[in-house]
């Protein structure tokens, strides 16, 4: 490639915006995250042209139609697949895969749990609504137990999946949680999910205007969201609350976090968790991921991040390393290498 | 060592004196033209390997092979049964081979259940060599005998060597501190050395094959070897076997030879035109039967560059390609009939985004999980047809196993320069069969021109095509200035941007079927093989070629008018297929199938009458088959 083309080195959000009208509904949470994405991109230093934005199937699906960057539609369920090959066949391309609960949990687990583990060095955002939107309201694998749908008019009966328990499971090294609205801790988010290198992923609690609006007001609306939220920072300790005067504990004897007050009972600052995102142990970050409200805030911000040698810089090591030990050069090598005769 | 010297030397001993009560002399060979044999035992009986040593060793002195090898699907079936009995079929001649043989000369049965498995498939007066050891009674009920399986078979007449096997490769082995699993792992190769004896071959090739595949056990090559000598010692001291024949080299084209299988030469085929197109290959597959080998080959071939990603199913294989191919690399995914099922949704994607993509099918006998081992050609309709919405892919089909390395290519160059998906279908005959190979220089294989947009293109349309063959442009992500999206919903004409249009849409499916059918101006024309015109055309597609030639060049000897036309490319067809069709009185369409390649012609050229020979056994048909429903049609 040409270092000489001049390229923008510093771009603008709108840089990244395609000509294509955006044609989610009014209100949903996506537009958000688009204008995040692009304010992430535009100042990461990369060049454009080495983005590629890869999805699934899905009203989040629709993400690369509206980046002016390459992208690709796929099928349902198999955004991390196709990221995968694009990524490994071109490591130098900054690859980031758009999907959805549906998407990423139900049709296309599989290729979900085996591209974290097999740590791919791409950006997963996972839009989570709790809902099938495009298909108009039918539950998915996050819907909360007896969440009334289409499909499920007498509510659900079946446990949902928590992406971030499912994604450290897997082997996840990264893993963060943001909410749509939040566009600033979004931005920070996806830059260093960009910097990571392996699979990123990045649940982003979004709402459904239409098929479940509220989705996640309990924990967003803003009377009390610093109540019912933490945002775990590296090296900060564990606080929250609109007075800044709660935080969490590990309760040695069960093993369980507890949420206390800063004061209460002797409590200090110095008693509270910090939180190092680097470690390598999962434990805490499960049981972080886990929190739920009422009887925890619901933690965002970038909960794991451990580096960990990426699938693609592997597979492209070992074809170096065989091919500076193979006598084999060329086709030719090939085609008269081991038992051959000759007929005269 | 000094053991095995002393062993040695008294083996050597006892060699002679035998020799000297039985005074057989060595009498002088008789010559045949070729040779059919059927290496048969338990499926951990390695007759794999020892059909394919034996083969080896064949191609190397300059004979013409063919091979066949037919082994259940489990991996250790239950022992001494029929169901478990895995076969190697090898044919080799002083001329051209061109089917591994409907009836085997010499039968090698390691144990009754391999004897009942192959009797049918004896010629009058072949030789059975059997372990001896291995007829007991229990065995002998295991394989659905009364008590004398030779009697029952009614082979009295044909020459039966019963040889000790087992006990004459423990006895070999005897001194050598090895435990008894391992002692009879290696009675295969005592069947072995008793097969190079009586048709003249020397040990050499295959001392050399184990030395070089178990560099770091001696006492296994010592082993093996001892075996080996055991068993041709043995063959030349009994009476039995008092003749020995030779097939002489086959009078072959010059050049450099070797021997491959059908696996192998389809995965070199793809290295091959990743080569000449200058683009990297990317594999993404899942493991299947009986297509794995081509996987298994590419992965060594990390010498070339080939990245192989093998993915957590068969969607995952295709869509990493369909990526990779996204991505600008040149793209294969490797599957059977289950699994190109599964893949089915892919490649319509692959369809509507028209990028480049080679699908290999590796066809077995189906429905479902089927028959994975065996052979059959049921997946055509699949493969043309078998995705939603109007969905068309372009079709190459194999017929030999080396020529699976020139279709691998083909497909690949297909898929490059007109920018679609290409199906390669090959099947578990071809997969695993093997034939000696001239091999070619790659200075003479085409050039391929991958459709590459170059940077600094202006204007750029993802969907602009060019007007000949209405390719569109490939532009290869990390370019500057050709951003673009492409997807699975429908395209607009020329920007790629998304269109519900009604109008459009129509346009686009007449543009994607334009473009498959004008292949036909890159491919070769159908050649006709025996009588350009008469009375009866056999035809066929893949790998029944073989089976068809043989049987059309001895019915044109017999001095009936037969001709053969075997198709290569299956869509679009050679253009000239209805001149070709029209010049004979009957039309005979043989396939491993009910009739599918039958019904696509009769879709494409309906003013002809098509005669159908289907067969699925999971077996190839045999030369007498079509022959048989050749006459037929020719005396009605």
């Amino acid at each position: 490639m040409s270092e000489e083309t001049t390229q923008k080195v510093v771009y603008t959000p709108k840089d990244f915006k395609s000509d294509q009208e955006v044609r989610w509904c009014p209100g949903c949470g996506d537009h958000a995250i688009l204008n995040s994405v692009q304010r992430a991109m535009s100042q990461l230093g990369i060049k454009k042209e080495k983005y590629a934005v890869i999805s699934g199937i899905g009203c989040s699906s629709r993400f690369p139609y509206y980046m002016a960057t390459y992208g690709f539609h796929g099928i349902h369920g198999r955004a991390a697949a196709i990221s995968t090959g694009a990524k490994v066949a071109n490591p130098g391309l900054s690859v980031w895969t758009i999907t959805g609960d549906g998407d990423s949990l139900a049709i296309g687990g599989n290729h979900l749990i085996h591209v974290v583990r097999r740590n791919v060095d791409i950006n997963l955002l996972l839009f989570n609504n709790r809902i099938y939107g495009l298909t108009k309201g039918q539950y998915s694998p996050t819907s909360v137990k007896g969440q009334i749908t289409k499909t499920s008019p007498y509510g659900t009966v079946e446990p949902p999946f928590n992406p971030g328990e499912l994604v450290i499971g897997a082997k996840g090294r990264f893993f963060a949680r943001t909410i749509d609205s939040d566009i600033k801790l979004s931005v920070e988010i996806f830059q260093e999910a960009a910097r990571h290198e392996g699979t990123s992923v990045v649940e982003i609690l979004q709402n459904c205007v239409i098929y479940n609006n509220g989705a996640y007001a309990d924990i967003t609306a803003r009377e009390y969201k610093e109540d019912r939220q933490i945002v775990l920072r590296d090296g900060e300790p564990m606080i929250f609350g609109k007075e800044r005067d709660k935080g969490l504990m590990l309760d040695r004897e069960n093993m369980k976090l507890r949420v206390v007050k800063i004061g209460e009972n002797g409590i200090t600052e110095k008693d509270i968790l910090v939180h190092h995102s680097n470690e390598n142990n999962p434990g805490l970050h499960m049981m972080l991921v886990n929190m739920s409200w009422p009887n925890y805030p619901v933690a965002v911000g970038i909960i794991r991040n451990v580096a960990s040698p990426t699938y693609d810089m592997a597979v492209h090591a070992q074809i170096q390393k065989v091919k500076q030990s193979s006598p084999i050069k060329k086709m030719d090598d090939l085609l008269k290498s081991g038992n051959t005769w000759e007929v005269k | 060592m000094n053991a095995y010297r002393t062993w040695w030397f008294l083996y050597a001993f006892n060699v002679l004196i035998l020799k000297y009560i039985f005074m057989t002399k060595k009498e002088k060979p008789i010559e045949l033209e070729d040779v059919v044999i059927r290496f048969s035992g338990d499926s951990g009986d390695g007759m794999q390997l020892t059909g394919t040593l034996f083969s080896n060793t064949a191609a190397l002195l300059g004979n013409d092979i063919a091979t066949f090898p037919d082994y259940p699907a489990e991996i250790r079936a239950p022992q001494g049964t029929v169901g478990g009995v895995s076969g190697f079929q090898v044919h080799f001649g002083h001329s051209r081979v061109k089917t591994p043989g409907d009836l085997t000369d010499v039968l090698v049965a390691m144990n009754p259940a391999a004897l009942k498995a192959n009797a049918k498939w004896l010629k009058h007066s072949a030789t059975i060599i059997i372990d001896v050891d291995n007829f007991t009674p229990k065995n002998i009920r295991k394989a659905g005998y009364q008590d004398d399986p030779i009697k029952e078979e009614k082979l009295e007449d044909y020459n039966i060597i019963k040889a000790p096997v087992s006990s004459l490769t423990k006895e070999a082995l005897k001194d050598m501190g090895l435990d008894m699993k391992s002692v009879l792992r290696s009675k295969n190769m005592f069947a072995l050395g008793m097969i190079y004896w009586l048709f003249n071959r020397p040990l050499t090739f295959t001392e050399e094959f184990f030395k070089s595949k178990f560099k770091k056990k001696p006492e296994i090559i010592e082993a093996n070897e001892r075996v080996l000598k055991a068993g041709y010692y043995y063959a030349e001291t009994i009476e039995a076997l008092h003749t020995t024949y030779i097939v002489r080299p086959a009078k072959i084209e010059k050049g450099t030879y070797r021997n491959i299988n059908g696996n192998t030469a389809t995965a070199w085929g793809l290295i091959a035109a990743s080569e000449k197109s200058g683009l990297q290959l990317f594999v993404g597959s899942y493991p299947i039967t009986p297509a794995t080998g081509i996987l298994e080959e590419l992965a060594l071939r990390k010498d070339l560059g080939v990245i192989t990603v093998q993915a957590e199913d068969e969607i995952a294989g295709i869509t990493t390609s369909i990526g990779a191919s996204f991505a600008g690399l040149l793209a294969a995914t490797t599957t059977s009939g289950p699994g190109l099922a599964l893949k089915s949704e892919a490649l319509g994607l692959a369809v509507i985004t028209e990028l480049p993509l080679v699908v290999i099918d590796v066809q077995r006998g189906g429905p479902s999980t089927g028959l994975p081992t065996k052979t059959e050609q049921s997946d055509l309709m699949q493969v043309l047809f078998g995705r939603n919405g109007e969905s068309p892919v372009a079709v190459v089909a194999a017929s030999t196993p080396s020529n699976c390395f020139d279709y691998a290519f083909e497909a690949a160059r297909l898929a490059l320069e007109h920018m679609t998906p290409v199906v390669l279908m090959s099947d578990g005959y071809l997969a695993n069969g093997s034939e000696p190979w001239k091999v070619p220089e790659m200075k003479d294989m085409p050039e391929i021109k991958p459709r590459i947009v170059p940077e600094g293109t202006q204007d750029y349309q993802p969907y602009k095509r060019d007007p000949e063959t209405l390719a569109r442009g490939w532009a290869i992500p990390g370019t500057p200035g050709l951003e673009h999206r492409i997807g699975g919903l429908e395209k607009d004409e020329i920007t790629g941007n998304v269109s519900y249009d009604p109008l459009n849409h129509q346009e686009m499916t007449n543009i994607r079927a334009e473009k498959v059918k004008r292949i036909v101006n890159d491919i070769p024309e159908l050649k006709p093989e025996g009588k350009a015109e008469g009375d009866v055309l056999l035809v066929g597609w893949g790998s029944t070629y073989g089976h068809l030639k043989s049987a059309q060049e001895e019915l044109v000897k017999k001095g009936k008018k037969v001709g053969l036309a075997h198709f290569h490319y299956i869509n679009p067809l050679p253009g000239n297929t209805a001149d070709i069709l029209k010049k004979f009185k009957k039309i005979l369409v043989c396939e491993l199938n009910m009739g599918q390649f039958a019904n696509y012609l009769r879709m494409n050229f309906p003013q002809f009458e098509y005669h159908q020979l289907n067969k699925v056994q999971g077996l190839p048909f045999t030369v007498a088959e079509i022959k048989e429903a050749a006459n037929n049609l020719l005396e009605e």
